[in-house]
């Protein structure tokens, strides 16, 4: 019985094969234009995964419905051909390969996170893919020369930098010199973490704060509890932690469990995390970093404003209506660059198209699109939101509107 | 470093208390995991990679049943039943046909046991981070300063009283005696009349139940991940590696000595070599055996 496993095994495999390989395709089919993207859809990133796939489909559908990309004169429907990564960088490089040499594809949006961002440019570089990503934000993914990548997301380092010109506008305004600041800091030691911290590094040393606390967390590590024993020993005034849904909630946990009594608490992740749901009681003041408001003024024809964009995709996704995870919104905003990149480009040409993305400088309800030379979007800036008492988030515009010192009883 | 160090002993020697406690507290509940371990690991020479991964099974059974309304504390004696079960159903399709092969396919099967569960636990729960409220009081000391929340005090005592109960149930009832025998000697059991086949489902059960009351408490006091089981695997490993098997105050011991090891690390070294400090430790312990064991050592090469 044994030895008949193998025979099976690869009399299934090249079935398989052979039915990939008849289902090859060219980028521009008829009416349709061929856009690949290999997404986690199995795998620890399915969540956002998801969040991604469900962006990328609202826009495309969208786009079709009103008359689609219009080039040389014709309507052109666009169409995604996904494949799952399973959250494995070297599958997402073999699946990008893939789409490519075995599809046809010629455009790509891009995976979801740094991690699989990274596998997959590579690829896309190689063969001269343009890429429009939406989904990693590290800036180490902008320093390596890359010409076919776009990405309309704000970079790492600008996750965390920003609330510091916040509080210190703040203090200032409170009769407080900045520079009289302490921070105490954990970052989880993987990339996008540590570009945060180099964010955070550069304006903490132009408002001359001290640091005294600064931990790394590896991957692994549940418990940061000796990193805030720390904190109540030295009674720094702001706290700031980083290190996806993970680092959030055991951040919020411990918070609540030791008691600690920052003036100023700003946390990555903590939405995708649910710390306002899960520890109500220490979320209370926390600021949350986030790509995307509901309330942004920018618009376009296509979604109008986040206003609208928010309504009208929760009436197409009804699951979502407690909230859309701003993963969403930028990978519907990806699909806008490349309609309009298309349409300027007035044509499918891989570098004419990849020239026209270079020059987008576009409104859309995800916020100003204009990208660096590097490829990353540097017209729109990272927003604030704080947890209030009741588990709602509040806008932050200005320094003023935050609560500081939050106001929370253990 | 230095200033940590100063830190803790000049200017805040108050933390100690807190780090000591914490120690203890997160020793407790390796403790368990790693007995555990080390039955399997002791009785069956299998050495079990997927240990977290129960750990882990646990920790979600515990969510499932907050989830439905009981708290986990009450659903513990039915978790710890239906781990039971698990590891019953694990040994029959899985463990009893390694046992007697080499330890590299025991290492194999049980790696592939661990890949199994954490995508299975990934499909129903989805890989988001989970945890549970165990909505016990959080006690304060020295003005704040220190805190402990009565959860983990629970979970000393819970982990307190299950390592008792296997210790006496190890050495008074005839099933224990019986397990204990064929750790010693499988082929003398056998000719005395043990049946050994069901001595070793009995103890791979008994570890899955000891690991589902590990991840209970691990529920409650940490976070869930259905990718977290490899922490509590190396931690475990390490435990027991270095305080030997059938050594059930050596484990204990030694995973409070880790628990503080992990925590001083963290504050002396920075959070960064929390876990690497626990490894460091196993490798101190094995190149000292090896140094205390060479004097014995007469085996011709």
């Amino acid at each position: 019985m044994y030895n008949k496993l193998p025979i099976a095994l690869g009399a299934a495999l090249a079935v398989g094969v052979a039915g990939f390989a008849g289902g090859a395709m060219a980028k521009v089919e008829g009416d349709t234009i061929v856009i690949g993207s290999s997404l986690s859809l199995t795998g620890k990133y399915s969540t956002n995964g998801f969040h991604t796939q469900k962006g990328y489909d609202f826009a495309v559908k969208r786009i079709n419905d009103t008359g689609g990309v219009k080039v040389g004169g014709k309507s052109y429907k666009m169409k995604i051909v996904y494949y799952d990564d399973e959250s494995t960088p070297s599958r997402a490089s073999q699946l990008t390969e893939r789409l490519v040499k075995q599809d046809g594809v010629e455009f790509m949006l891009g995976p979801y996170s740094t991690t699989m961002t990274k596998a997959v440019a590579p690829v896309t570089e190689k063969y001269g893919v343009p890429m429009v990503e939406a989904e990693g934000a590290s800036r180490s993914l902008f320093t390596q020369g890359y010409k076919y990548m776009f990405a309309v997301l704000s970079t790492s380092e600008y996750y965390l930098a920003p609330v510091l010109d916040l509080i210190a506008k703040r203090s200032k305004d409170d009769g407080k010199s900045p520079s009289d600041l302490r921070i105490g800091m954990a970052f989880e030691n993987d990339g996008f973490s540590l570009d945060v911290r180099a964010g955070v590094l550069d304006v903490a040393k132009k408002y001359n704060m001290k640091i005294v606390i600064d931990d790394k967390l590896p991957a692994d590590l549940s418990d940061m509890s000796a990193t805030l024993t720390k904190f109540k020993a030295l009674k720094p005034d702001i706290l700031l932690v980083s290190g996806h849904s993970k680092g959030a909630a055991t951040a919020a946990r411990q918070i609540e469990e030791m008691k600690i009594n920052a003036p100023a608490i700003a946390i990555t992740h903590c939405e995708a995390a649910k710390v306002h749901v899960k520890f109500p009681k220490s979320a209370n003041g926390i600021l949350c970093p986030t790509q995307w408001l509901t309330n942004l003024p920018n618009s376009e024809p296509l979604f109008g404003d986040a206003q609208r964009y928010d309504k009208e995709f929760k009436v197409a996704y009804p699951e979502y209506n407690t909230g859309i995870p701003y993963q969403t919104a930028q990978a519907s905003a990806a699909v806008l660059v490349f309609k309009d990149a298309f349409e300027r480009a007035n044509s499918f040409d891989q570098d004419k198209v990849r020239d026209a993305l270079s020059a987008t400088d576009m409104d859309t309800f995800y916020g100003s699109v204009r990208f660096s030379e590097a490829g990353n979007n540097i017209a729109k800036p990272m927003f604030y939101r704080q947890i209030q008492a009741d588990g709602s988030y509040k806008n932050i515009v200005s320094s003023k509107d935050m609560t500081m010192p939050r106001k929370v009883a253990y | 470093m230095l200033d940590n160090l100063q830190l803790l002993f000049v200017y805040a020697p108050v933390m100690n208390v807190q780090m000591i406690l914490d120690g203890i507290f997160i020793g407790a509940v390796f403790a368990l995991a790693a007995y555990g371990l080390a039955l399997v690991w002791g009785v069956m020479n299998v050495k079990n990679l997927a240990q977290g991964d129960f750990v882990i099974m646990g920790g979600y059974l515990a969510f499932t049943a907050n989830n439905m309304g009981f708290h986990p504390i009450l659903a513990l004696p039915l978790i710890a039943v239906l781990m039971y079960f698990y590891g019953v159903v694990v040994y029959k399709l899985v463990i009893r046909r390694v046992i007697d092969n080499d330890m590299f396919v025991s290492l194999l099967a049980t790696f592939g046991l661990s890949l199994f569960m954490q995508q299975v636990m990934n499909l129903i729960y989805g890989p988001e981070v989970q945890t549970v409220d165990s909505h016990m009081h959080i006690m304060t000391m020295f003005d704040d300063f220190v805190t402990v929340p009565m959860v983990k005090v629970v979970s000393l005592v819970l982990a307190g009283a299950f390592a008792s109960a296997i210790v006496i149930f190890m050495t008074k009832s005839r099933t224990g005696q019986a397990i204990r025998a064929t750790a010693q000697d499988a082929r003398a059991a056998r000719v005395l009349g043990i049946d050994t086949d069901k001595v070793y489902m009995l103890t791979f059960a008994l570890n899955s139940a000891i690991c589902g009351i590990a991840g209970v408490l691990v529920s409650m006091i940490w976070v869930l991940q259905p990718f977290y089981g490899i922490v509590y695997s190396l931690r475990t490993f390490a435990i027991v590696t270095a305080a030997g098997l059938g050594n059930l105050p050596g484990v204990i011991g030694m995973s409070f000595i880790l628990g503080w090891v992990e925590q001083y690390a963290g504050i002396i070294a920075g959070a960064e070599w929390q876990i690497a400090a626990a490894v460091f430790v196993l490798i101190g312990v094995l190149l000292w055996r090896q140094i205390q064991m060479r004097r014995l050592r007469q085996v011709v090469r």
